[in-house]
């Protein structure tokens, strides 16, 4: 039996069917038509993913604005509906989300502080099937590096909820880092996520897992083997990446002398980086990993081979915790 | 010198007010005097650029737009998006003439600190949208246009782009949104002067039939002379109302320096730079001499 445990099976992304039944559920349809129901102000703009969005589609057709294959165009004109008093989250493909449209983020919502979400489905190698043109494994780069724009990415489904929830009416935009797929209950009931702070999914005295996303699932994992091997793991969960908390990673390392930071992303600025420039202004002498996907043209394959391949696993993450500790 | 127009009690300045064509062409070459002072007072600017639409800022602001300067944010306002942020120095004086900014902010232009830079930025001046990435200002039109729609309100989005911005292909997919969702309340402008910066646009990337073009992405086109105020006045009274299903592109054809020879025979030399004193004064006097 395989060992990674993200329900990452490729499905038709444009189908209604499929996205209802995904695993674990159509969080952000579900939410967004939520949203849509009892709140004027809200609007979805889909690149042409509105699969997911069928039930905001028929409980409110007027707040679903059908962009098409055009994903500059859509954050443009979430601008202008934002600037208007709308609340618009764009629903679109990780890969053509902040690569395509880093300009228009920071331009027209970052630069002018709009309150639009871009919600990145898809994220990571969860396309990885269709080839290099659909890895979303430099979005955390790209986004941090934008003033005033918020980065958040959920690890599991309540996570997810947490964060739609607890930022509907911040004030400034919003970049969603969705993983979806995660069966694990990694936040057994829906968390309370502070803007800035990580969850502390589990406290420990040895070494501190930093994950992200589908980072964080095979972390979950990979602290309940370690447990069992006598080393005690406290695993948070960077549910903000920006801005990012900066407190928990210094307690981190004075508190637990080693770090190892796990995301679905390329190793190369993302949060295993800003876990690493924390700790360097601060100057702490900590053990420090930085373990995601190499910054290299990655292998095309489903979902799950790629977690297996480049150890994305609980016992790939064990694999790395025990290197760290030895080293 | 045509005064600000009517205003009514509540501070608006309703649709068309009345303004004849000869205040509307003096207040066009004030809008070139006041930009050269102020490029003059920065040491550098956007002169050519700004004078290829001196008349359409004239008939838009004195004219043509719903605004209550008191109130720049009053949601029931037309908004008017420069997608040609460069020439952003002909709004400042527009601006403080019809209140919406303070006259003292014309004296920081170019000054570290100042709310009015060279082109707009909505979180220091009330403008309807910022600009400065050319391409981006129609779509974000296309979202105000449709939040119009989705608060039931009768405002028009005006947008001026420049014809070298249509080079960007972002400004076709929101002409596909325009038309698509059936905006007539939609109202693009084409600055069509016939250079970027880089030299004549349409050497640099052939952008004609620009009639053709929109029409076939299912626009009302209306192709002018963009430095006629007499045209433009027409153009805009003549607008469809916004709540019809075509937005409208109005191809402006201007002369980029429109309004001082020297500009008109070298408009690409003047796309930015700074006139010596001498030029600076021969200016005002070919310009002032023409106002009546």
């Amino acid at each position: 039996m395989s060992e990674t445990t993200v329900n990452r099976t490729m499905s038709n992304v444009f189908d209604e069917e499929a996205a209802e039944n995904a695993p674990g559920g159509n969080v952000v349809g579900a939410y967004l038509a939520h949203l849509a129901k009892r709140r004027d102000d809200v609007v979805a703009l889909s690149a042409d993913l509105g699969g997911a969005l069928a039930e905001l589609r028929e409980a409110r057709p007027d707040r679903y604005i059908e962009m098409g294959i055009a994903e500059t165009n859509s954050v443009s004109v979430a601008a202008g509906l934002a600037a208007s008093g709308f609340i618009p989250y764009i629903v679109s493909m990780g890969p053509f989300s902040a690569l395509k449209t880093g300009e228009q983020y920071r331009t027209d919502l970052a630069a002018t502080n709009l309150p639009v979400r871009m919600i990145a489905r898809l994220t990571g190698v969860s396309m990885g099937f269709f080839g290099t043109s659909h890895h979303a494994v430099e979005d955390i780069a790209i986004t941090r590096s934008i003033t005033n724009l918020t980065v958040v990415a959920s690890s599991d489904n309540n996570s997810l909820i947490a964060l739609l929830e607890s930022t509907v009416d911040y004030p400034g935009p919003v970049y969603f880092r969705v993983s979806e797929g995660i069966t694990a209950k990694i936040h057994p009931q829906i968390p309370t996520i502070e803007r800035g702070r990580f969850v502390m999914v589990r406290d420990g005295s040895d070494l501190t897992i930093i994950a992200t996303g589908v980072g964080t699932d095979a972390a979950f994992r990979a602290a309940e083997v370690l447990e069992t091997e006598g080393v005690s793991v406290r695993l948070l969960d960077a549910t903000y990446l920006k801005p990012l908390d900066e407190a928990a990673i210094v307690d981190a390392a004075n508190q637990t002398g080693a770090i190892l930071t796990v995301e679905e992303h390329n190793v190369v600025g993302g949060l295993g980086t800003a876990v690493a420039e924390v700790i360097a202004r601060n100057g702490i002498a900590t053990k420090l990993s930085i373990f995601g996907l190499p910054d290299e043209h990655l292998e095309v394959s489903l979902p799950n081979v790629l977690y297996e391949h480049y150890g994305l696993t609980g016992p790939g993450v064990a694999e790395q915790a025990r290197k760290l500790l030895a080293g | 010198m045509v005064d600000a127009g009517i205003v009514a009690e509540s501070g608006v300045l309703e649709r068309e007010r009345p303004a004849s064509e000869q205040e509307l062409a003096n207040r066009s070459d004030w809008i070139r005097l006041q930009a050269m002072n102020l490029i003059e007072q920065a040491g550098f600017g956007h002169y050519s650029s700004t004078f290829s639409c001196a008349e359409i800022y004239s008939v838009l602001y004195y004219h043509t737009l719903r605004l209550r300067p008191s109130d720049p944010s009053w949601t029931e306002r037309d908004r008017f998006l420069l997608g040609k942020g460069h020439a952003g120095v002909g709004l400042w004086p527009i601006f403080a003439d019809l209140g919406i900014i303070p006259k003292e902010w014309l004296e920081t232009y170019g000054k570290l600190g100042s709310p009015i830079t060279d082109h707009p930025n909505m979180r220091t001046v009330p403008v309807d949208f910022s600009s400065g990435s050319l391409g981006h200002n129609l779509s974000v039109a296309v979202g105000m246009s449709i939040a119009a729609r989705l608060s039931g309100r009768d405002y028009r989005s005006f947008v001026v782009t420049g014809d070298g911005e249509l080079q960007e292909g972002q400004v076709w997919e929101a002409a596909m949104a325009g038309s698509h969702y059936q905006l007539g309340n939609l109202v693009a402008i084409i600055d069509a002067n016939g250079f970027s910066g880089g030299g004549p646009t349409s050497r640099a990337m052939n952008i004609e039939p620009l009639g053709e073009r929109f029409s076939a992405f299912g626009w009302r086109v209306v192709e002018i002379n963009g430095n006629e105020v007499a045209e433009l006045l027409t153009t805009f009274d003549d607008l469809p109302d916004p709540s019809s299903d075509k937005p409208t592109c109005i191809i402006a054809r201007t002369h980029k320096g429109s309004g001082l020879k020297m500009m008109e025979e070298a408009p690409q030399a003047w796309h930015m730079g700074l006139m010596t004193p001498e030029q600076h004064e021969a200016a005002i006097t070919e310009i002032e001499a023409r106002i009546s």
